[in-house]
This record gives structure tokens, C-alpha cells and sequence, in this order.
């Protein structure tokens, strides 16, 4: 029993020593992810703080200051046309960019993962309709749904939520109902129904549990996607209605005077597009480890 | 045989779903067009004599069922703003937006095809990674944000492309191209990255095969092999994107027809939204729907005809799962 406890050979303490580093350097996330992440966490505090950070409110006019440049005496990013404060109204904007990029995607997925789940599961004729509703969904070009919808109901955000949401629902209603006909058929399915198990249990408690993740994945990639389209509607000048300041109608207000006073367009355009670049950057990182955990599962 | 037709018919559903959400969303939209015709200061009894002489007095079931079988029969009703016939309307603008999405996605293709077969050379090499964070770049920046850019540096600071406009094709091929350049690139921007990333995944497994390596042991070069034996077998899926893409390709040419002022048939929409003219929008959402059907049906026979395996099998099985 001797050579149990006897200390391992050290070539072999060596390999395995070098297994653990590569494992933890695969573990480790990298700069590629904590540079966008610290962009984004400050972004989101500074837009949840934005009305008490001490800058003059987005609407406000400063008729001392009227297109004024970056740098200026109390205004960081300078002015826009009417002498509103960039930096505030890039700020409050972001509120509006990031509340659609997280609820949107949320709501599309939930609706998309509920119709998957049942086209999945019943199959027969719940499939055959969710199938074309679904491809009926996707045969309209999404912004020309959502121009129909911001002029049938307006443009709170609420409503832009809910609209851009819809968006989402084909790509997660497939995913969910490809996933859910994989695990249908598994023995702990059969197992459960065997026990006498309702449709619903078995939804909620088998299926369910088993499709979420790979789906979170494609929330990641949604998030961009829904800030994107809602700075294209604002562009439109069809997303929230001004005043409330939104990055795509801060762009298209700056266009006419990108001549002489290109800040006021490029600004929120360099904001935007970091956001939106961090967003997809951890987003890739996440989802290649989620990738790779499933490969190692297997 | 079979499998097509089955296809065709399920395309027939679709467009009846497709119309029947669009007439609905469009007969919720605020506002009484009868009133807007007969203007402010109209009696009651005149609204209402413009009313069903527009057909709005009938039930939604009625008036959906005339528009559609109008539809079908080539009849694509009035704007009740201009008078013009919504088909005359959206055929006039046609040349203008294919025009633009062919072109975007010649360039985007053409951005693709040699970033991929680079990529898929050494993947995960030096070249793969920068051209892959040039596509993460490229694919954070919308099509809108772009063309803000591209205006200020083509045509405001450089001064070598126009900002706006549109020259119908008779007025000379350089004189049509010259302002559709940065419009196209705008979109071409955004779409080359999936096309690559597509691409570039299928290559690289393809690479994996015999033959490929059969070639190599001939003593092949590189490029040879990419070019000639590689890239056919590994393009089937970008062009499935490709069909895939003209539905976002219409919905950013919606946007960027507005932003430079080309008389396509995404600003008619846009501008048939602004200005309530019901008929024109659900003329423009339909015929959007038609031909994202169109694109897609065509892609899966060409796709049928590229690749030997689904050969006389009428086309991939069905359209979703």
C-alpha cells in the first residue's frame, strides 16, 4: 500500500501540471472579453446614473453655446444645434438604447421559445401552423413591420420594446423547436411520462431545462441586433418620441450640419458603434465557452 | 416533383398570412381616411358618401377579401392621395432598389469570396483573426451609420461621389452608377461578414476531405486548390444566405433609400407611412413579401442545380427544421 501515497513521479506532477495552466488558460476569459465588458458596465452605471451625474438636463438649451465644439467650458462633447449637452443626451440615450437591447431580445425569445416548445413537443398540425406563421413573419422585412406598428401605436418605449421584440420570435421559435424534438424522445422524457407525468410538467420540467442555455446564446447576438434597429427607427425618427434623446436621431439630426459640425453626428455615431461592437465581441467570447463546455461534456 | 409543389403551395399560405397581418395592421392604423379626403370643414353626409365610395362603409372581411383577390388578379388598387395606381406606383420604383441590392450584394460577395478563401487558409492564423475583427468591426456599424460616414468622406470632404440622387440608366452607365456607389457600399458593409463567416467555416471543412488532400499529394498549389477544387463545393451555403439576405437586404434598403434620396420602392414606403396612404403601404409591404418568397424559392432551385447530391430530389426538404 506503500506506493499509494508515494508522491507521483514528476514527469507525471509535470504534465499534469502543465493540463491544469492549459485548462485555465482556456478558462481564462481574456482581454478580448473584459475590455468591451468594462466598457459596457460603465456605460450602463453612467446611464443609470445619468440624471444625477450633475449634467445639465438633455433637454435643456444653453443659448451661450449653440453648436458648440468638444471641450468646451461645461460641456465635455460640446453642443448640438439648439445648444443641448452631447454628453448628457448621449447618456440619456443610452438608457433608451439599452432598455430596448435587453427587453426586446427577452421578449422575442420568450414568445419565440413558448411557440417552439409547442411546435416541438405536439407536433401535427401546432407545428404546421407555427411554421407558417413563422415564415410568414420572416417573408416581411422587419423594418417595414415595425414602421407599421410605431405609427399604429406610437412610439413609447414600451411599444418599441414590444415591436423590436417580435422580431426575435422566428430565429428562437426554431432553435427552441429543433432543440425540443431532439429531447422528446430522450429516455428521461419517456421516463416521466411513463410516470404518469402531465404535457406541461414534462415541458417545464424535462424539455425546458435542457434548451435554455444554447438559447441564451442567441440572446447575446440579439442584444446588438435590437440596439442597432432601434437606432435605425430613431433614425427614421420613428422610435421615441422627441424630445426624449435617442443615438439614431441624434445621428440624423446631425447630418445636416456634419459640414461644419461633425461632432454632433459622430459622437453618438462612435458611441453606438462601441456599444455595439463590445456587445458582439463578449458576446463571440461567451458563446465559444459555452461551445467548448458542451464539446467537453460530450 | 412532388416536394416542389408541396413547397409552392405552403409560399401560397405564407402570402395569405403575409397579407392578411398587413391589411389588419394597416386597418389599425390611426386616423379616418375619409375625412382627410373630404378635409376639414365637410359635413357628415359627404364623409360618408366618400366613405363607400372608397369602400371603407364595408366589413374588414369584405374589404380584405376584394383587396386580395385584386391582387391576385393583378389589381392592386388606388393611393387614395395621389390617385396613382399602386402597381404603376411600385413598378416605376422597382429598377431603382433592385438596382441597389444587386449591386450591394456584387460588392458584398466580391468582399467575401477572397476574405474567406485568406481566412480559410490558416485558420486561426494571424490573417483569419484580423480579417475576423474586421468583420466584427464591419457588422457593429449599421448600414445607416455607414452611409453618414461615407457621405462625409466621399462626397463632403474628398468631394469624389455624390451624396444624393438618381440617374435612370438612360442617362448613361456611369452617370446610373456613379450615385448608387456609396449606397450600395453602405449595405455591402454590413453583409459581406456573414457571407464570410459562412463561407469560410464550409471551406474549411471541405479542406478536411480526400480529394482535397489527394491534390495537395499531387503537388497542387495552394491557391489552385482553393479556387478551383474548394470553392464550389463549400459555396452552397452562402448561397442559401444569399437568398436568405434579401430579406434584410430590403429592409436596410428601406433605410438607405431615404438617406440618399433614391426613388426606390422602400421610401415609397417610408414616405407612404409618414403620409397614411393605406393602399400604397399595403401594396409595398406585400410586394416586399412577394419577392422575399420569390428570392428564396429561386435560391433553393439554384441551389438544386449547383449541388449533384439534391439533384432531381426538386430542391432541399422543407423550410424550416
Amino acid at each position: 500500500m506503500a506506493d499509494v501515497a508515494a508522491p507521483m513521479p514528476a514527469a507525471v506532477e509535470d504534465r499534469h501540471a502543465e493540463a491544469i495552466a492549459a485548462h485555465r488558460r482556456r478558462r481564462r476569459l481574456g482581454p478580448m472579453f473584459w475590455i468591451p465588458a468594462a466598457w459596457l458596465v460603465v456605460l450602463i452605471l453612467a446611464a443609470a446614473a445619468a440624471p444625477w451625474l450633475g449634467l445639465a438636463p438633455p433637454d435643456e438649451i444653453d443659448w451661450m453655446a449653440i453648436q458648440a465644439p468638444p471641450g468646451v467650458e461645461n460641456h465635455i462633447l460640446g453642443t448640438d444645434v439648439l445648444g443641448r449637452d452631447i454628453l448628457s443626451r448621449v447618456l440619456h440615450g443610452a438608457r433608451v438604447s439599452l432598455t430596448v437591447g435587453f427587453a426586446a431580445p427577452a421578449i422575442g425569445v420568450g414568445i419565440g421559445l413558448a411557440l417552439g416548445l409547442a411546435a416541438g413537443y405536439f407536433r401535427g398540425w401546432v407545428d404546421e401552423v407555427v411554421g407558417i406563421l413563422i415564415d410568414a413573419w420572416l417573408a416581411i422585412p422587419g423594418l417595414a413591420v415595425l414602421l407599421l406598428f410605431s405609427a399604429v401605436f406610437g412610439g413609447s418605449l414600451s411599444m418599441v420594446c414590444l415591436s423590436l421584440g417580435l422580431l426575435f420570435i422566428p430565429a428562437a421559435a426554431r432553435i427552441t423547436r429543433a432543440q425540443t424534438l431532439s429531447y422528446a424522445n430522450r429516455e428521461f422524457v419517456l421516463a416521466a411520462r411513463a410516470m404518469g407525468a402531465s404535457d406541461a410538467r414534462i415541458l417545464l420540467r424535462e424539455v425546458l431545462p435542457n434548451i435554455v442555455w444554447p438559447l441564451m446564446a442567441f440572446v447575446m447576438i440579439d442584444i446588438p441586433i435590437a440596439i442597432v434597429v432601434e437606432g435605425a427607427l430613431s433614425f427614421l425618427g420613428l422610435s421615441v418620441k422627441a424630445p426624449t434623446p435617442s443615438w439614431g436621431g441624434m445621428i440624423a439630426e446631425g447630418r445636416e450640419h456634419i459640414e461644419d459640425s461633425s461632432w454632433i453626428s459622430l459622437i453618438p455615431t462612435a458611441v453606438m458603434f462601441v456599444t455595439v461592437l463590445s456587445f458582439n465581441l463578449a458576446g463571440d467570447v461567451i458563446r465559444r465557452r459555452f461551445a467548448d463546455t458542451r464539446e467537453a461534456a460530450l | 416533383m412532388n416536394a416542389l409543389l408541396r413547397r409552392a403551395g405552403r409560399l401560397a399560405v405564407v402570402l395569405a398570412v403575409v397579407t392578411l397581418i398587413t391589411f389588419l395592421l394597416v386597418a389599425a392604423l390611426p386616423g379616418d381616411v375619409a375625412l382627410d379626403i373630404a378635409g376639414a370643414d365637410a359635413t357628415e353626409q359627404e364623409v360618408a358618401e366618400i366613405r363607400a365610395e372608397i369602400g371603407l362603409d364595408r366589413s374588414l372581411a369584405v374589404r380584405y377579401l376584394d383587396w386580395v383577390s385584386g391582387i391576385v388578379t393583378g389589381d392592386w388598387g388606388q393611393s387614395w392621395r395621389t390617385g396613382e395606381r399602386v402597381w404603376d406606383a411600385i413598378a416605376q420604383r422597382v429598377p431603382a432598389s433592385l438596382e441597389l441590392m444587386v449591386l450591394a450584394q456584387i460588392i458584398a460577395v466580391s468582399l467575401a469570396i477572397p476574405a474567406a478563401l485568406l481566412c480559410a487558409r490558416a485558420p486561426d492564423g494571424r490573417v483569419d483573426r484580423a480579417i475576423g475583427f474586421l468583420a466584427f468591426g464591419s457588422v457593429s456599424m449599421p448600414s445607416f451609420m455607414t452611409a453618414v460616414l461615407l457621405i462625409l468622406l466621399f462626397s463632403l470632404t474628398l468631394g469624389w461621389l455624390p451624396a444624393t440622387g438618381y440617374e435612370p440608366l438612360s442617362a448613361g452607365l456611369w452617370e446610373n452608377l456613379r450615385p448608387m456607389i456609396l449606397p450600395a457600399l453602405s449595405l455591402a458593409l454590413v453583409e459581406w461578414t456573414a457571407l464570410m463567416r459562412t463561407l469560410r467555416a464550409e471551406m474549411i471543412g471541405v479542406l478536411q476531405e480526400n480529394y482535397i488532400a489527394l491534390a495537395r499529394a499531387k503537388g497542387m498549389s495552394d491557391r489552385r486548390i482553393l479556387v478551383v477544387h474548394a470553392l464550389r463545393p463549400s459555396s452552397f451555403s452562402m448561397i442559401t444566405l444569399l437568398g436568405l439576405q434579401v430579406g434584410r437586404l430590403m429592409g436596410g434598403s428601406i433605410i438607405i433609400e431615404q438617406i440618399f434620396g433614391i426613388p426606390g420602392v422602400g421610401r415609397l414606403l417610408v414616405t407612404s407611412v409618414f403620409s397614411r396612404d393605406f393602399m400604397m403601404i399595403q401594396g409595398c409591404v406585400t410586394f416586399f413579401a412577394l419577392a422575399y418568397v420569390l428570392a428564396n424559392f429561386c435560391t433553393d432551385l439554384a441551389y438544386a442545380r449547383l449541388d449533384p447530391r439534391v439533384r432531381g430530389l426538386g430542391g432541399k426538404a422543407g423550410a424550416h427544421g
